[in-house]
């Protein structure tokens, strides 16, 4: 029953690019959870990956509004550039932003603070908790594979039990692009429509869609101390220690979390176009690069994701 | 640039994890703080560097010494982009394998040119076939260690292409690599001038994906409708979903099915404008001319070029969970946007994977086990031969009780049999 009207088209026509192909698998993504959960939310942190994320969750059911909310895990321990960005972004767009703060958790005896220590694992709690608060059964992240070793056999679609624990070992197997979001009450799926970008397409895209970010992501001076090899920038909650020199630096982010466990490059990379050649000569991941918390061990990510973080 | 998926099967033995590492280390893709925690890992193990650490992602992996699960990596060409799905060679080979391979442009197969085929060799090329992944490439290995010896690699070929006769394979390459060594992987090798083709990663860079696509079957599975409650766009309805198929265009006179109303596509439209054409794989938002019912696990196609349309499914099925797949078991499955629930009415045989017999008295498939399989669903299905089109050709079946997803599904022709 061919239809005779339509002949092959020349070869080499009809493909997408390497950008659009990714994005439209990742509408693809948005559109499957919007259809087949109750209550899915958005991760949204004003990181680079978040912003890219809630950018493509809009093209996806354009002209509607977003058909769902987003959250923000707070440590308390922000870059305040980053929470006026966030505001200012979810405002823009008339989303509905769920705060899930740390420092309630702590608060509320839920979880306790090592003195000296980021509360970056804490969040895991505080996640889980607004997780059942909210009853959200679907919970959009913008992890990358290409960014550590444990994510890069996560699934797309990744099952989380009633305590969100992931179980690396007993992974739904993932084919084509059909996706099985199936749980039980209290079960949730964690979902990565960004599972195929790497670092280098987060920049180029943000560059051809024009994306706004927070301004720490490009070259600026900061007062910073070099601790572990790493350029920490002087806050509220950083200080230097004894023996410490600040120093003032051109720097800028390659990730943006926790301020007290996320780490400054010197750049003078001041436009995503600059950026982009920045990332393409670098030769160290963004994690090494500017997170503390995943140079504990070998497992880091492992461990913490296993209990239920992002 | 354009995107290039291959899926590489093998075990560590083959030198597959060497050869990813040295794509990754010769691409420069691999990052030297990756390489220095792969160097500490090794020293504390008494090693020499081991680039397969890089390829283990897992704590249990790491301490088993094996790879678990598919890992995907990513690198870049100025050519291509690539996502590598690096799949074990051992440990639920089969069902990781078809996982890797089901979204593949590209197969790629190790050899180790001292042992020749082995029946691992085949297994792979098997599978492969079977998923549809329209480019084959069989690396035979470890050159150096025969001499670079021409006469041994053309022993290989010649073997391989007797085999791959039965197979239904539509592109087959060879390169004589050495992975540690670095001969013919990123870059030509001086020590092999006998050998006249291009290098692994440059057959990569090159090899013409753009007709793999089906482009002439319009397929729109209806994923999601978009109906604004905002006053300014009350009356817009729009279908969102993702391409499977063929060229859609504004104007084009279409049938939705099931209800086999007739309409006219009014716009294809995107968030970034409207699209003259549609084509796999874009996301795409499609109007209707006519106000007809349309809803999620529609499907949108032209009116002379329509899929099988039924309830009763023949399939070959790869079973993927402890447990076993018998006649008379029901499941959940999902079909592009559709999903119900199926009975398994018979299976026809299972095939044994090295030998290509099939066992038309097995009554069970068991993990990793392949058969061919009869299902009747509680709701039509619209699908095409899986070798007319990946997309509406494959299913997953859902164990009810535990959610797992237990089968990966690839449909054949109903009227045909095989």
């Amino acid at each position: 029953m061919t239809d005779t009207t339509t002949r092959p088209p020349l070869p080499g026509a009809y493909q997408l690019s390497q950008l659009r192909a990714l994005e439209s698998e990742s509408v693809h993504i948005f559109r499957e959870v919007a259809a087949t959960f109750e209550r899915p939310v958005l991760l949204f942190s004003g990181g680079k990956d978040s912003v890219v994320m809630l950018h493509v969750a809009r093209k996806a059911f354009w002209p509607a509004p977003l058909p769902f909310a987003v959250m923000h895990v707070d440590t308390g321990h922000n870059f305040p550039e980053v929470i006026e960005f966030r505001d200012r972004t979810v405002e823009e767009l008339g989303v509905r932003l769920v705060v899930a703060s740390v420092q309630a958790s702590i608060d509320a005896g839920r979880v306790s603070e090592r003195p000296g220590t980021s509360r970056n694992r804490l969040q895991t709690t505080t996640l889980l908790d607004a997780i059942a608060e909210h009853r959200f059964d679907a919970v959009f992240g913008g992890a990358r594979r290409d960014e550590e070793k444990a994510r890069a056999k996560e699934r797309v679609f990744s099952f989380r039990d009633e305590f969100g624990q992931w179980d690396p070992k007993n992974q739904r197997p993932e084919l084509w692009s059909l996706y099985n979001g199936r749980h039980q009450p209290g079960e949730h799926i964690r979902v990565f429509p960004l599972s195929n970008w790497t670092e280098l397409d987060i920049w180029r895209y943000i560059a051809e869609e024009d994306i706004a970010l927070p301004p720490l992501y490009y070259a600026h001076r900061r007062q910073v101390v070099r601790r572990d090899n790493m350029l920490m920038a002087l806050c509220e909650w950083v200080q230097p220690n004894e023996g410490e020199e600040v120093l003032e630096a051109l720097v800028r982010y390659r990730t943006v979390g926790d301020a007290t466990c996320t780490a400054a490059v010197e750049s003078a990379a001041a436009t995503p176009e600059a950026v982009i050649v920045e990332v393409a000569a670098t030769r160290i991941t963004e994690r090494g690069a500017t997170r503390a918390d995943d140079r504990f061990s070998e497992a880091a990510m492992e461990d913490r994701k296993k209990e239920g973080y992002f | 640039m354009e995107l290039l998926r291959f899926a590489t099967a093998g075990s560590v033995d083959d030198g597959k994890s060497t050869l990813i590492g040295r794509l990754l280390f010769d691409s420069k893709a691999i990052f030297e703080d990756q390489l220095e925690a792969v160097e500490q890992a090794s020293l504390r193990r008494g090693e020499a560097t081991n680039l397969a650490l890089l390829v283990d992602g897992l704590r249990a992996e790491r301490e088993q010494g094996i790879t678990i699960d598919v890992a995907y990596r990513y690198f870049a060409s100025p050519a291509r982009s690539f996502v590598i799905a690096d799949t074990p060679g051992h440990v639920q080979y089969t069902r990781n394998m078809v996982t890797g391979a089901s979204t593949a442009d590209v197969a790629l197969i190790l050899i180790d040119a001292r042992n020749g085929i082995v029946e691992q060799s085949r297994r792979h090329a098997f599978l492969a076939s079977l998923l549809r992944v329209p480019h084959l490439v069989v690396c035979v290995n470890k050159m150096d260690l025969v001499g670079y010896d021409q006469d041994v690699f053309d022993a290989i070929v010649a073997e391989f292409r007797a085999f791959a006769m039965r197979l239904e394979i539509t592109d087959l390459s060879f390169v004589p690599v050495s992975a540690l060594v670095g001969d013919n992987v990123v870059h030509r090798s001086a020590s092999m001038p006998w050998y006249e083709g291009s290098s692994l990663l440059h057959h990569l860079e090159t090899v013409h994906i753009a007709s793999d696509r089906n482009l002439i079957d319009v397929r729109f599975p209806v994923q999601y409708v978009i109906r604004p409650r905002d006053d300014s766009v009350h009356d817009y309805r729009g279908y969102a979903g993702q391409m499977a198929g063929g060229v859609l265009k504004p104007g084009d006179e279409v049938v939705v099915l099931p209800s086999g109303w007739p309409s006219t596509v009014a716009a294809i439209e995107t968030y970034d404008g409207p699209v003259a054409e549609a084509f796999a794989p874009m996301s795409v938002t499609v109007r209707l001319a006519d106000d007809v019912d349309v809803s999620r696990g529609d499907l949108i196609c032209r009116r002379h070029n329509q899929p099988h349309v039924g309830q009763d499914v023949e399939a070959m099925v790869c079973w993927m969970a402890e447990g076993s797949l018998r006649a008379g078991a029901r499941y959940a499955i999902h079909h592009t946007t559709r999903a119900a629930r199926a009975v398994v009415k018979d299976l026809a045989y299972r095939l044994d994977v090295n030998t290509l017999h099939r066992d038309e008295s097995a009554s069970d498939l068991g993990l990793n086990e392949i058969g061919r399989i009869s299902l009747r669903t509680t709701a039509p299905l619209f699908y095409d031969e899986y070798r007319r089109n990946r997309a509406t050709g494959s299913f997953i079946l859902i164990d009810e009780a535990t959610h797992a997803t237990v089968a990966a599904g690839m449909m054949l022709d109903p009227s045909h049999g095989g």
